[in-house]
């Protein structure tokens, strides 16, 4: 089991989130987060572009099986890209699970994902 | 030579005076007390844009939020600067073409009203105000319709397009001492304060632009929930707020009729939310905060052009049949499958024809007497139905058709519907580099 964690451009989350629920891939969890890269983002506040100092971004936490890391990973790639990439497009983290488990049934392992 | 010179003075002082005497003659003095509530009036007939706003702002989704407001704001920019260049000569001034619109050229950035004082004892400039603002929501209101899918840039020129060749012509028929829907009938088609040339015309403008720009990509199968309701309710607050201007202000008075329009807003308000809540309460067990705003908003929409006519128990009753008849109008939306994302024609439209026609049962025995005698024998209910019913058809008929025109001359040059991936994106990031919401979860 392995959990994924990405981090994508908030404008992006529709097409991600549309592109993983193709892939079959349709547990997850999203929150809103800012952070720093190497992304320097522009707004506009009065006529003048400002660059604030931490980026809002979007971040997906997935648990999957180990079958189906691949899968989920080439989609976020493709689905969170601007154009052929950009700066600012995102990472993604991939960790070891050590255990999942359903509250409800107290199922244990890789059936409760 | 000094003596020409001499007479021609004596002459054009001679003039002067003629004309200044012929001018005192006719001279209305401003009664301070209307002048009041119509400058008050007016100020609360803008407040409801920015109410809008929010009511708006609040149904759609946290990456349009700013996109959604902008429309309405958008609105109150470019009316704002269209209606006295070029609006209320269109709406107010002497008929030509037949009739079709009005056109004053004194009124071309209201040079000529500079002095003017109505018979109505206001300053002609504070009821072209008013009127600008009833110009600057109407085509806000649209914007609910195709909410979360057009281009900015289309959107303004589309407003503009729409207030110049369907507000102006509508407005002109209704409201213009010599509109033909003006005088129609016995005393004309009853729209006091724009059941017709706001609601309806806008509502209908609503479901053609819907019906021609296509869903939203997802709809109807994802959700698509509202980014903030508490916003969406204080939203409904300012509007009701608001109304007491736009009808209490349309006496274009400030005595008996001015309280009787303000007390039939306040129940036909209150009397849709009440219908809607209990309706609700009903049929899903729950009443929720957008049912009791979308009851207050039916009633209204329903009481607006009838808040001259009817007593208070009619005023009851349209806004009761108004939230009933929208409620089920709102569910067939949902089996018909149109995406008129936040019910412009659902409320607006529906609503506006609710109260437009069915006014015509609850109008106080006085009026009909007024209306029988002018005609000189008799003025019956379904007479009165008759006439009702051709503005309701007119309005709808011309506004529908002018504005899908519209629509199609907007979408072919600058572009109305927005590129799939900017809708996804959101507008508020696409259409204006900014974002509404801060650091609260994303939808």
């Amino acid at each position: 089991m392995k959990l994924i964690t990405a981090i994508i451009p908030p404008d992006r989350l529709d097409h991600v989130r549309e592109a993983l629920i193709q892939a079959d891939i349709t547990r997850i969890t999203v929150s809103r987060v800012t952070g720093h890269g190497r992304q320097e983002d522009i707004e506009f506040y009065r006529g003048q572009k400002i660059a604030p100092n931490l980026i809002p971004k979007v971040r997906l936490d997935i648990a999957v099986n180990d079958q189906f890391v691949d899968i989920t990973v080439d989609t976020i790639i493709n689905a969170a890209k601007h154009g052929v990439g950009e700066i600012g497009d995102g990472k993604i983290f991939i960790t070891s699970l050590e255990q999942c488990i359903r509250i409800r049934t107290n199922e244990r392992g890789g059936p409760a994902i | 030579m000094q003596k020409k010179i001499t007479s021609s003075l004596l002459l054009i002082l001679a003039v002067m005076m003629a004309y200044n005497t012929g001018w005192a003659a006719e001279e209305v003095v401003t009664d301070t007390g209307t002048t009041s509530w119509m400058l008050t009036s007016t100020a609360l007939v803008l407040l409801m844009v920015p109410g809008l706003a929010m009511f708006y702002g609040g149904l759609v989704r946290t990456k349009n939020v700013i996109g959604t407001m902008m429309h309405s704001f958008g609105a109150m920019v470019v009316i704002g600067v269209l209606w006295p260049m070029l609006g209320y000569a269109l709406s107010f001034g002497p008929s030509i073409l037949g009739g079709l619109v009005g056109w004053e050229p004194k009124y071309f950035m209201l040079q000529g009203i500079d002095d003017a004082i109505m018979s109505t004892q206001i300053p002609e400039y504070v009821f072209a105000m008013f009127q600008g603002k009833f110009a600057i929501i109407t085509p806000a209101l649209i914007a609910g319709a195709f909410a979360e899918r057009v281009n900015f840039k289309g959107y303004l020129a589309f407003i503009a397009l729409w207030s110049i060749f369907v507000y102006s012509p509508i407005c002109h028929w209704v409201w213009a001492a010599d509109g033909f829907l003006f005088n129609l009938g016995a005393m004309g088609a009853i729209d006091f304060a724009g059941g017709t040339v706001v609601h309806i015309s806008s509502g209908i403008t609503g479901l053609v632009a819907a019906l021609f720009l296509g869903a939203r990509k997802g709809y109807p199968r994802n959700a698509m929930s509202p980014s903030n309701l508490v916003m969406t309710l204080t939203g409904a607050g300012l509007l009701w707020v608001g109304w007491f201007g736009f009808n209490a202000g349309s006496a274009i008075a400030s005595n008996l009729a001015t309280a009787r329009a303000l007390t039939v807003t306040q129940m036909a308000a209150a009397s849709g939310a009440f219908t809607w809540m209990v309706v609700e309460l009903l049929h899903h067990g729950k009443a929720t905060s957008l049912g009791v705003a979308s009851g207050i908003l039916a009633g209204l929409v329903a009481i607006t052009p009838a808040a001259g006519v009817v007593p208070p128990a009619g005023a009851f009753a349209l806004g009761a049949i108004a939230a009933v008849i929208c409620y089920v109008a709102i569910l067939l939306k949902s089996k018909l499958g149109y995406d008129d994302s936040l019910d412009a024609f659902g409320v607006h439209g529906i609503g506006g024809i609710v109260g437009a026609l069915f006014l015509t049962f609850f109008i106080r025995p006085s009026w009909m007497a007024d209306a029988a005698a002018k005609v000189g024998g008799t003025w019956t209910v379904w007479q009165q139905f008759g006439v009702q019913a051709t503005a309701v058809g007119v309005t709808i008929a011309y506004a529908a058709a002018v504005s899908l025109v519209l629509l199609f001359i907007v979408e072919k040059t600058i572009g109305l519907r927005i590129k799939e991936n900017d809708e996804m994106s959101g507008l508020d990031h696409s259409m204006h580099g900014e974002q509404g919401y801060g650091l609260i979860n994303p939808n």
